[in-house]
């Protein structure tokens, strides 16, 4: 016996009856006075919306088996990752940098992870067959997202509230790499803290989404795991590699060959 | 000699003047003048225009931190990265005589940085500032929170430095007779512009 059975399938009566569970927290939200209930019920819609919008489009591109429709896809969603990466920011690299460093960054390490897990590991015939490449760059994305806005939030941050003392070294004649050295690894340790705790925390107090979705579609749990180990170890690499382009692409873009720190080149945060 | 020409930016219009060896200029003006921003230009903190020259040469040719390893700056709020007072100092033993005169006692290098007083941390960060040797100091209201006894430390300690290894200041101060005592010339800043005037 293999363990693998048949999988589930929901109607929307079993959707309809999760919902309560949202419309409950709503109720408490007015209860209490928490002014969450409208936040709740149109992120709810939202989700369901965009979800639905979602199966749609990939039941068309898992169709057509298009190297170009998966790439087109894939920038999609690199491209509305960029924009949250941006939007997550207390302290926005001034113009088009902001989108700029922290899209090609997670491009860069997602894509490059992506592919190396499809052409090396997984192998699917052909190899960019959206079933595998578009939900793995997803998850690869997701957690580089992650990875890359909290770097790049520490690292402005940080530069900002430690300039006196970066300016300190600058000035007893360190180079920008040394007198930079502290915010960076902070901004490095923030990134890469929160796939540290996940792995750490996996298969003791949660089981991660990937996985359950696998036992509940029948496959067995030990290949199940095998798959969410390969998916943590493509995540930490994303992360790690995402965090690295983010932040060093950050230095060179908040100081200047002068070894001059350029807070200039900061947006004053509004309010 | 420090040679400045035309420096300028955001904030203070061109500026031009030299320095000689062993020679203090006090910059001077009301809060807001431009004094500081004058300090980080000439310290290359800051993107600037105009020319600045050490010995003949432009500082384009200097790097960065080479530059600033001629040049020192001692800001009037210093910056401090570590958590001991000893981890700023390269080597804290052979800077018993600048501590003894500035007040500064030895234990001070295991104080945790949070420890020392505004008027400890200036005549500290005069140490640091000193210990690299620089040939010129720019120096932002160094006394500002001192004591008398401290002030006329710090005055005595720059002006042998000056006589003794040709070190050149450039001084802002609000104190008309600290600017008398310590420069043979003062610079006037106001509203982003400079003037030399005498003593």
């Amino acid at each position: 016996m293999d363990g693998s059975a048949a999988y589930i399938a929901l109607d929307y009566w079993d959707l309809s009856l999760g919902s309560l569970l949202v419309l409950a927290n709503a109720g408490l939200s007015l209860a209490l006075q928490l002014g969450l209930h409208k936040r709740l019920l149109v992120s709810s819609v939202r989700m369901v919306v965009q979800l639905f919008l979602m199966g749609l489009v990939l039941t068309v591109i898992f169709t057509r088996l298009s190297p170009y429709l998966t790439s087109l896809a894939a920038l999609i969603m690199v491209a509305f990752a960029g924009r949250e990466v941006a939007a997550r920011q207390e302290r926005r690299l001034a113009g088009l940098w902001s989108y700029g460093l922290g899209t090609a960054s997670m491009m860069l390490a997602a894509v490059l992870v992506t592919v190396l897990a499809l052409t090396t590991a997984l192998k699917p015939d052909p190899w960019y067959d959206p079933r595998y490449a578009l939900p793995l760059l997803g998850m690869i994305l997701g957690n580089t997202m992650t990875g890359v806005s909290l770097g790049m939030n520490s690292l402005t941050t940080g530069l900002h509230q430690r300039r006196a003392a970066v300016e300190a070294r600058l000035m007893l004649g360190d180079d920008r790499r040394a007198a930079f050295g502290p915010v960076v690894r902070q901004a490095l340790r923030h990134a890469l803290m929160p796939i540290i705790n996940v792995m750490s925390a996996t298969g003791v107090v949660s089981i991660p989404g990937m996985m359950t979705g696998q036992i509940l579609g029948g496959v067995p749990p030990t290949e199940a795991v095998k798959y969410q180990i390969m998916i943590l170890f493509l995540i930490a690499g994303g992360v790690g590699l995402g965090a690295l382009a983010a932040v060093f692409g950050g230095v060179q873009r908040l100081s200047d060959p002068r070894h001059r720190l350029r807070l200039d080149r900061l947006r004053t945060p509004k309010g | 000699m420090l040679e400045v020409r035309a420096l300028s930016r955001i904030g203070l219009s061109a500026v031009s003047f030299q320095l000689e060896a062993g020679e203090c200029l006090a910059v001077r003006g009301p809060s807001g003048a431009g004094k500081s921003l004058l300090l980080r230009a000439v310290a290359d903190l800051d993107p600037s225009e105009g020319d600045v020259l050490w010995q003949g040469r432009e500082r384009r040719h200097f790097g960065g931190p080479e530059w600033r390893g001629i040049v020192g700056y001692l800001p009037a709020e210093p910056g401090w990265w570590g958590d001991s007072v000893g981890e700023h100092f390269r080597h804290w033993p052979l800077l018993g005589d600048l501590r003894g005169r500035l007040g500064i006692p030895d234990d001070a290098r295991d104080w945790p940085i949070t420890r020392p007083s505004t008027g400890e941390r200036m005549r500290l960060a005069l140490i640091r500032a000193l210990e690299r040797k620089p040939k010129v100091l720019l120096l932002d209201e160094p006394t500002a929170a001192l004591d008398a006894k401290s002030v006329a430390a710090v005055e005595e300690l720059i002006a042998e430095k000056r006589r003794d290894e040709g070190l050149a200041a450039l001084w802002v101060t609000h104190d008309e007779g600290q600017g008398g005592r310590v420069a043979s010339r003062i610079l006037a800043v106001e509203k982003g512009h400079a003037r030399l005037e005498g003593a």
